[in-house]
C-alpha cells in the first residue's frame, strides 16, 4: 500500500515538476508551432524568471515601474484595458497600443505607434507570462521570488491573484475608428 | 612493492612533464607577467619541498615493508623501552623538521604576497571589467576628466601595453564571476555589491586566454576572454581605432541594408553600436565587432559562417545563453552579416 | 555485581541465561521488527549499506560527467543536465555518503569496542537513520523529476538566490541539507554519550581504543559544525520562500553575498575533517593488528586528533582567498592551514613508527592502508600548496583542487574505509571476503583512482576551471581528460568487484571465527556476527588491547538483568561502575517522527505553513515516543558496592 501511494504521488509530482523546472532555451520548433502557454510559460519557473529579466532589459520599467505604473498604467492591479488573456497581452506587447505603448514585435498596429524592434516570439511569451504574474496570474510555485536588488513591492510569488476585469481605458485615450 | 616504486616513478615523470608540456596560452607555469612569474617561483619552491617530503615518507614506508616482515605472530603489547624511545626521538625530530619547513613555506608565501600586491599601476589607464552571465564587458576609462571622450566599451577582449601595469577594476551585475588570466596573475572574484581590483603587467607580447573561474550558471564553461599584450605603439593605435564610432556604410549598399535589418529586428534592443541609434546595454558592444578575432565570449572564431550560426541559433552553440534565437529571412541574414563584417 | 576478585572469576553464563538475553535483545519478527529495530548493529550496518548505495549513485553521476568531459565539446550531457549531475554528485558524496558511512561504522563499532550492549539512546538512533534515508530519497526523487539542484554543492549566492535560480531546485537542496544534518547530529550525540558513559569497567580514558577517540572527537566537531550549514541553508531557503522572502544574502537590502561563503565554509571545512578523522581511527585500529604490536604514540595520537579538530575550525577562509577579504586576514588563515599539517604529520609519523617497530603482515586491509599512505600524502601535500594565498589564487577553482580533494577524500577516507570493510566484514557477517579478490579490488581501485585524478593536477595548472561542462579542442586538455575518463571506468570496476564479492561472500565466503585477524580490541571477544546482546557477560578491561592482554582471568560483569534491556553506566574518567541503566525497547514512534520531520522539510520547499503543520505532526509522534512504557522496572537486589578490580588509570 505504501508502494502504491508512493507511485501515485510520484506520478502526480512528475507532471507538475516537469513543467515547472523545464529550462527551454529556445521555443521549439524555432519557426512556429502552437504555443502551449500554460505548460511552457505560465507554470514554468525559467520562463517567468526570463520574463522578469527582459522586463528590466527592455525597459518596461520606464513606463510601468515594477508593476505600479507611472507614465504607463499599472500592471499589478485587476484592471486590464485590453484584456488579460495571454493572446491579448501578447497582442498588446507585439503591436503596441495607442497613447504610448510601443510595438515590440516589429510591426505596429497603427501608424503613430513606435516600433522599437522585434523581440523574438519566445521572449514575448515570457514577458506575457511575467506581466500576468505581476497581478498573481501565474503559478505560485513557479513565480519569481524576491529581487536581488532593492525591494519595491512584495515578490511575485506572494501576490494574491487579482480577478481580471476589463476596464475601459481612461477617457483621454483615443481608440481607432 | 616493485609496482609501487614504478607507480612512484611514473608519477614523478608526469610531474616533471608538467613544467614542459601543455598549452601555453593559459598555463600557470608559463608566466608572461610579473605577478604570475612571482607565483611561479613560489610554486616551484613549494612543489620541490612537497615532492621531497613525499619521497622521504614513502621511502620510510617502503623500507619498513621490506625489513619488517616475518617474526612471531604473538602481539607485542609492551615493546622494549629503548627501541620505543629511539622511535620517539625520530618522530619528534620529524615533527621538528616539519615545523621548520612549514615556517619557511609560510614566510615565502608572505614575501611573495607582499611583492605581488606592491605592483602599482602606471599611467591613468583603467580597464573596468564587468562580469555578466556569460560574457565580459570591458570599458576603457580615463581617470583624467579632460579625457572622458576617450572612454569606450568593448567585449570579451582586452588589449594592454606590454611592460606597463594596468589597473583592472572588477565588478559584476548578476552573480559571482572570477577574472582569471593564468599567464598574467591569479584570479580575483567579481562579486555583485563589491568592487574589486587587480593590477596586472604583461612582460612579453602575446595573446593570453582567460576564463571565468567561479561557477556562474549554464554557460560558465564558455565564458572566456582574451588579453592581448602589445607594444605601446600598437596599443595606442588600437585605442585610437576603438575610440572611433562605427564606420558609416555607403547608402543603398548591402551594409546599409544590413544596418536596417539590425535596427528593425531584435539586435537593437540589446546591443550598442556607437554612432548609430542602437544603444542597448544588455549584450556586448558591437561597434568594432569585426576587429575581434573571436565571438561568443571566446567560443567561436569570428568567421561569416560562425556569425551566421550565432545570430540565428546561439543555443545550438551555447545552450542557455541570454541571446535569443533570431530566425531571419536569408537575404536579411546576408546583408546583416555584411554590415557586421564592416564593423572593423 | 562485579566479580570482586580476579582469582575467583565468575562462572560463564549458561545457555539459559544466553537464551534469555537473546530473547530480550532481539528485535520483533518480520517487517515490523525491521522498521522498529533499535539494535546498533542493525542500524549501524543499515547506515553503511545505504551510504554505499549513495556512493554508487553518486559514482554513476560522476561516470556520466567523465563521459561528457572525455572529449572536447562532447554531447553526452547538456549544460543543464551536467550542472544537476555535478551538484548532486557533490551533495551525495559529502552529505549522503562520506559522513553517514563513518557514522554507521561508529554506531556499530563503538558499543562493541567499549564493551556494552547498545548505543546510548536506541530510539533516537532509529529516528536518525530514517531522517537520513528520507533526505536521500528527497534528493534523488527530485533529480529524477528534473528538480535536482544545479548550482553546485556549495550553492553560492547570488547564483542560488531567487533571481538566478528559478524554480524549486535550490529549495530541495537546502531543505535536504537541514534534514540530513539532523541525522548526523543524532549520530554524534549517540556516540559521545555511549563512549563517555557506557564503557566497560576499567576502560579509563587512556585505555579507550583510538577508533572510539576519533569518533568522539568527530562527534564534537559535528555538534559545532553542522548547525552552521543548517542555519545558512535555512536562511537561503527563507530568502527564497514565498511569504518569508528575507534578505540575508541580498546586498541591496543590507545582506551580503559573502555571508553565505563564510557560514558555509565554516561548516564545510570541519566537514572534511569529520570525514577524515574516523578514517584515521580505522588506520589506528588496523595497523596494530597487521603489525602485531600496540600502536606507537597513543597519547600523541589522541592529542593530534583534538588539535586537528580545533585547528580545523580555524581555516575556513582558505576557500575564499580569491574574494576581496583583507590580505592580512587571509595570511592568518594561511598560517592556520599550514599549522594543521603538524597534527596530521604527527599521526603519520606515529603510524610509520608502528610499522618500523612491528612485524608487518600484508593482507588486504593492510594493502589499503599502504594505498592510503601513497594517496593521502599526495592529497595532503597538494593541500600545502593550496594553503599559500599566492599559489591558491592561481589554482583555486580549477581541476587542481578537484585532484586535491579527491586525493584527500578518496585516498584519505575511502581507502581506509575499504580497509575497514575488509577488516570488519568477518565480524558483521561471520564470513571472510576473498583475499585474492581483495588484491584484485585493491589494484583496480588504486590504479583507476590514480589514473583518474592525478592528471587533474596538470589540467588545473594548464588553466582548466572547475564545474565546466565542456571545453574547446584548441585548449589542449582533451588528452588528459580522456585518460581521466578511462581511469574512472577502472575505478568503477574495482568498486563493483568489491560489491559483488561482498554479496557472494555472505553465502559462500570462508567462515570466520570470533577473531580471524588475531586483533586486540573488544569487538573480537565475541562471536561473528555478534549475538543481539553483544557479550554474554559484559567484559572489564585492564589495558588498551583487552583481547591481547587477557590471560583468561579478566573479571566480567555479572548480575545485570537478562529479562529486560539493562546496561551498566560507568564514570567518565576511570570507568568505575556507577549505576544500571534500563534501555528502551523497540518502538515504531521514531519512524513515524522521522516521517513527520521529513514531511516538514518537503513541505517547506513549497510553503512556510508546512512548518507549523508538520511540527504538530512531529509533536504528536514525539508524544507517542515518550509515552511511558508499560514494561515493569527490573527488580534490583540490594548489593554492597564492590571494590573496582584493577580499575583506575595507570
Amino acid at each position: 500500500m505504501v508502494r502504491r501511494a508512493l507511485a501515485v504521488f510520484t506520478a502526480c509530482s512528475l507532471l507538475v515538476a516537469c513543467e515547472r523546472e523545464e529550462r527551454q532555451f529556445r521555443s521549439a520548433p524555432p519557426f512556429g508551432g502552437p504555443v502551449r502557454f500554460e505548460e511552457d510559460y505560465q507554470n514554468n519557473a525559467h520562463a517567468l524568471s526570463e520574463g522578469k529579466r527582459l522586463y528590466s532589459a527592455f525597459n518596461c520599467k520606464g513606463c510601468h515601474a515594477d508593476g505600479g505604473g507611472g507614465i504607463g498604467p499599472p500592471l499589478m492591479d485587476e484592471k486590464w484595458f485590453y484584456g488579460s488573456e495571454p493572446e491579448q497581452v501578447f497582442d498588446t506587447i507585439s503591436k503596441g497600443r495607442e497613447n504610448g505603448m510601443p510595438a515590440f514585435g516589429g510591426e505596429a498596429r497603427a501608424p503613430g505607434i513606435n516600433v522599437v524592434g522585434t523581440v523574438p516570439e519566445h521572449q514575448r511569451w515570457q514577458l506575457v507570462a511575467y506581466v500576468r504574474s505581476l497581478s498573481g496570474l501565474a503559478s505560485r510555485n513557479a513565480a519569481p521570488g524576491r529581487n536581488d536588488h532593492m525591494q519595491t513591492k512584495p515578490p511575485e510569488n506572494e501576490k494574491e491573484p487579482e480577478t481580471p476585469v476589463v476596464a475601459p481605458p481612461p477617457p483621454d485615450v483615443v481608440l481607432p475608428k | 612493492m616493485n609496482s609501487r616504486a614504478a607507480t612512484l616513478a611514473a608519477a614523478m615523470a608526469l610531474l616533471a612533464a608538467a613544467g614542459c608540456a601543455g598549452p601555453e596560452r593559459h598555463s600557470v607555469v608559463d608566466p608572461a607577467g610579473v605577478q604570475a612569474d612571482r607565483i611561479h617561483g613560489l610554486w616551484w619552491l613549494y612543489l620541490a619541498v612537497c615532492v621531497a617530503v613525499y619521497v622521504l615518507v614513502m621511502a620510510a614506508v617502503a623500507v619498513a615493508l621490506v625489513r619488517r616482515r616475518g617474526g612471531s605472530d604473538q602481539p607485542l603489547t609492551a615493546p622494549p623501552l629503548a627501541a620505543e624511545v629511539r622511535r620517539g626521538i625520530a618522530v619528534a625530530g620529524c615533527v621538528g623538521l616539519t615545523v621548520v619547513t612549514l615556517f619557511v613555506l609560510l614566510i615565502a608565501d608572505f614575501v611573495t604576497g607582499r611583492r605581488i600586491d606592491s605592483l602599482a599601476r602606471e599611467g591613468t589607464l583603467t580597464v573596468r571589467v564587468t562580469g555578466h552571465q556569460w560574457w565580459w564587458e570591458v570599458r576603457y576609462e580615463e581617470s583624467d576628466p579632460q579625457q572622458q571622450h576617450n572612454a569606450f566599451t568593448t567585449a570579451n577582449e582586452i588589449h594592454i601595453p606590454t611592460g606597463r601595469a594596468v589597473r583592472f577594476e572588477l565588478e559584476s551585475t548578476d552573480v559571482i564571476h572570477s577574472f582569471w588570466v593564468p599567464n598574467l596573475h591569479g584570479k580575483t572574484d567579481m562579486i555583485p555589491g563589491h568592487r574589486t581590483k587587480t593590477d596586472i603587467r604583461a612582460d612579453r607580447d602575446g595573446e593570453f586566454w582567460g576564463q571565468c573561474a567561479e561557477f556562474c550558471g549554464h554557460q560558465h564553461a564558455n565564458m572566456r576572454l582574451r588579453v592581448i599584450a602589445q607594444p605601446e605603439a600598437e596599443f595606442q593605435k588600437w585605442l585610437a581605432e576603438q575610440r572611433q564610432p562605427a564606420r558609416e556604410s555607403a547608402p543603398k549598399s548591402s551594409q546599409d541594408r544590413g544596418k536596417g535589418v539590425f535596427m528593425k529586428s531584435s539586435c537593437v534592443l540589446c546591443h550598442t553600436i556607437t554612432g548609430t541609434q542602437a544603444g542597448g546595454r544588455v549584450g556586448p558592444d558591437l561597434t568594432h565587432l569585426a576587429s575581434r578575432p573571436r565571438i561568443a565570449a571566446g567560443t567561436l572564431e569570428n568567421t561569416r559562417g560562425n556569425l551566421a550560426e550565432w545570430v540565428t541559433d546561439p543555443h545550438g552553440i551555447k545552450p542557455g545563453v541570454r541571446m535569443p534565437a533570431n530566425p531571419l529571412a536569408p537575404e536579411d541574414l546576408h546583408v546583416l552579416l555584411d554590415y557586421l563584417e564592416s564593423l572593423k | 555485581m562485579i566479580a570482586a576478585r580476579p582469582d575467583h572469576p565468575a562462572p560463564e553464563p549458561d545457555d539459559a541465561a544466553r537464551a534469555a538475553l537473546a530473547r530480550t535483545w532481539a528485535r520483533a519478527p518480520g517487517l515490523y521488527g525491521w522498521i522498529t529495530t533499535t539494535s546498533h548493529k542493525d542500524i549501524g550496518l543499515r547506515f553503511v549499506v545505504t551510504a554505499f548505495v549513495f556512493l554508487a549513485l553518486g559514482g554513476i553521476l560522476a561516470l556520466a560527467m567523465r563521459l561528457q568531459l572525455a572529449t572536447p565539446q562532447g554531447r553526452a550531457l547538456g549544460p543543464d543536465a551536467y550542472n544537476q549531475f555535478f551538484t548532486t554528485h557533490g551533495t551525495t558524496m559529502m552529505f549522503l555518503f562520506a559522513v553517514p558511512v563513518m557514522e554507521g561504522m561508529g554506531l556499530y563499532l563503538v558499543p562493541l569496542m567499549v564493551g556494552t550492549r547498545n548505543d546510548c539512546f536506541p530510539l533516537l538512533m532509529n529516528f536518525g537513520y530514517y531522517c537520513y534515508l528520507f533526505a536521500g530519497l528527497m534528493l534523488y526523487v527530485a533529480l529524477v523529476l528534473n528538480t535536482g539542484p544545479d548550482m553546485g554543492w556549495f550553492s553560492y549566492v547570488p547564483l542560488s538566490g531567487p533571481d538566478y535560480s528559478p524554480g524549486k531546485r535550490v529549495d530541495v537542496w537546502s531543505q535536504m541539507v537541514t534534514l540530513v544534518e539532523i541525522s548526523t547530529l543524532v549520530g554524534a550525540v549517540e556516540i559521545i554519550a555511549t563512549a563517555f558513559k557506557l564503557r566497560a569497567p576499567g576502560m579509563s580514558l587512556n585505555r579507550i581504543p583510538l577508533f572510539v577517540w576519533t569518533m568522539v572527537v568527530t562527534s564534537f566537531m559535528i555538534v559545532f559544525a553542522m548547525p552552521a550549514v543548517m542555519l545558512s541553508s535555512t536562511m537561503l531557503a527563507a530568502d527564497r520562500l514565498t511569504g518569508i522572502s528575507t534578505h540575508f544574502y541580498n546586498q541591496a537590502e543590507g545582506g551580503d553575498a559573502l555571508l553565505w561563503q563564510h557560514l558555509f565554509w565554516f561548516f564545510a571545512h570541519p566537514e572534511v575533517y569529520i570525514i577524515f578523522l574516523p578514517a584515521t581511527g580505522f588506520l589506528a585500529t588496523i595497523i596494530p593488528t597487521f603489525t602485531r604490536r600496540t600502536i606507537f604514540g597513543y597519547p600523541a595520537l589522541v592529542l593530534s586528533l583534538v588539535a586537528t579538530a580545533f585547528i580545523g575550525f580555524g581555516v575556513w577562509v582558505h576557500h575564499m582567498f580569491a574574494t576581496p577579504l583583507p590580505r592580512v586576514g587571509q595570511g592568518v588563515f594561511t598560517g592556520a592551514s599550514l599549522m594543521i599539517v603538524i597534527p596530521n604529520g604527527i599521526q603519520i609519523f606515529c603510524w610509520v613508527a608502528t610499522l618500523w617497530g612491528g612485524r608487518i603482515r600484508v593482507r588486504t586491509p593492510m594493502l589499503f592502508v599502504l594505498g592510503f599512505f601513497a594517496a593521502f600524502l599526495i592529497g595532503g601535500l597538494s593541500g600545502v600548496l593550496l594553503a599559500s594565498v599566492s599559489i591558491d589564487v592561481q589554482v583555486h577553482d580549477t581541476f587542481f583542487v578537484v585532484a586535491h580533494l579527491h586525493y584527500v577524500l578518496i585516498g584519505g577516507a575511502v581507502f581506509p574505509l575499504l580497509a575497514a570493510v575488509y577488516y570488519w566484514y568477518p565480524k558483521w557477517t561471520g564470513r571472510m571476503l576473498g583475499e585474492r579478490t581483495g588484491w584484485v579490488v585493491f589494484w583496480l581501485v588504486f590504479i583507476g583512482f590514480n589514473l583518474t585524478f592525478f592528471p587533474m593536477h596538470h589540467l588545473g595548472i594548464w588553466g582548466m576551471p572547475r564545474r565546466v561542462y565542456t571545453y574547446l579542442p584548441e585548449q589542449g586538455w582533451h588528452g588528459l581528460n580522456l585518460v581521466a575518463t578511462v581511469g574512472s571506468w577502472v575505478l568503477a570496476m574495482g568498486l563493483l568487484l568489491l560489491v559483488v564479492n561482498a554479496w557472494w561472500s555472505r553465502r559462500y565466503g570462508e567462515v570466520a571465527g570470533p577473531d580471524p585477524w588475531g586483533a586486540g580490541t573488544l569487538e573480537w571477544a565475541t562471536e561473528s556476527p555478534p549475538p543481539p546482546y553483544n557479550f554474554a557477560s559484559l567484559p572489564t578491561v585492564r589495558g588498551r588491547e583487552p583481547v591481547w592482554e587477557d590471560d583468561g582471568t579478566t573479571p566480567v560483569v555479572t548480575g545485570l538483568a537478562t529479562d529486560t534491556r539493562e546496561v551498566l553506566v560507568t564514570t567518565l574518567h576511570d570507568a568505575a561502575p556507577d549505576h544500571r541503566y534500563h534501555m528502551a525497547g523497540d518502538s515504531v514512534w521514531p519512524f513515524l517522527a522521522a516521517l513527520a520531520t521529513a514531511g516538514i522539510f518537503v513541505g517547506l520547499i513549497f510553503h512556510p505553513a508546512a512548518f507549523p503543520i508538520g511540527s504538530v505532526a512531529t509533536g504528536l509522534a514525539i508524544i507517542g515516543w515518550f509515552w511511558p512504557s508499560k514494561e515493569p522496572e527490573p527488580i534490583h537486589h540490594e548489593h554492597e558496592r564492590p571494590a573496582v578490580p584493577d580499575g583506575g588509570g595507570e
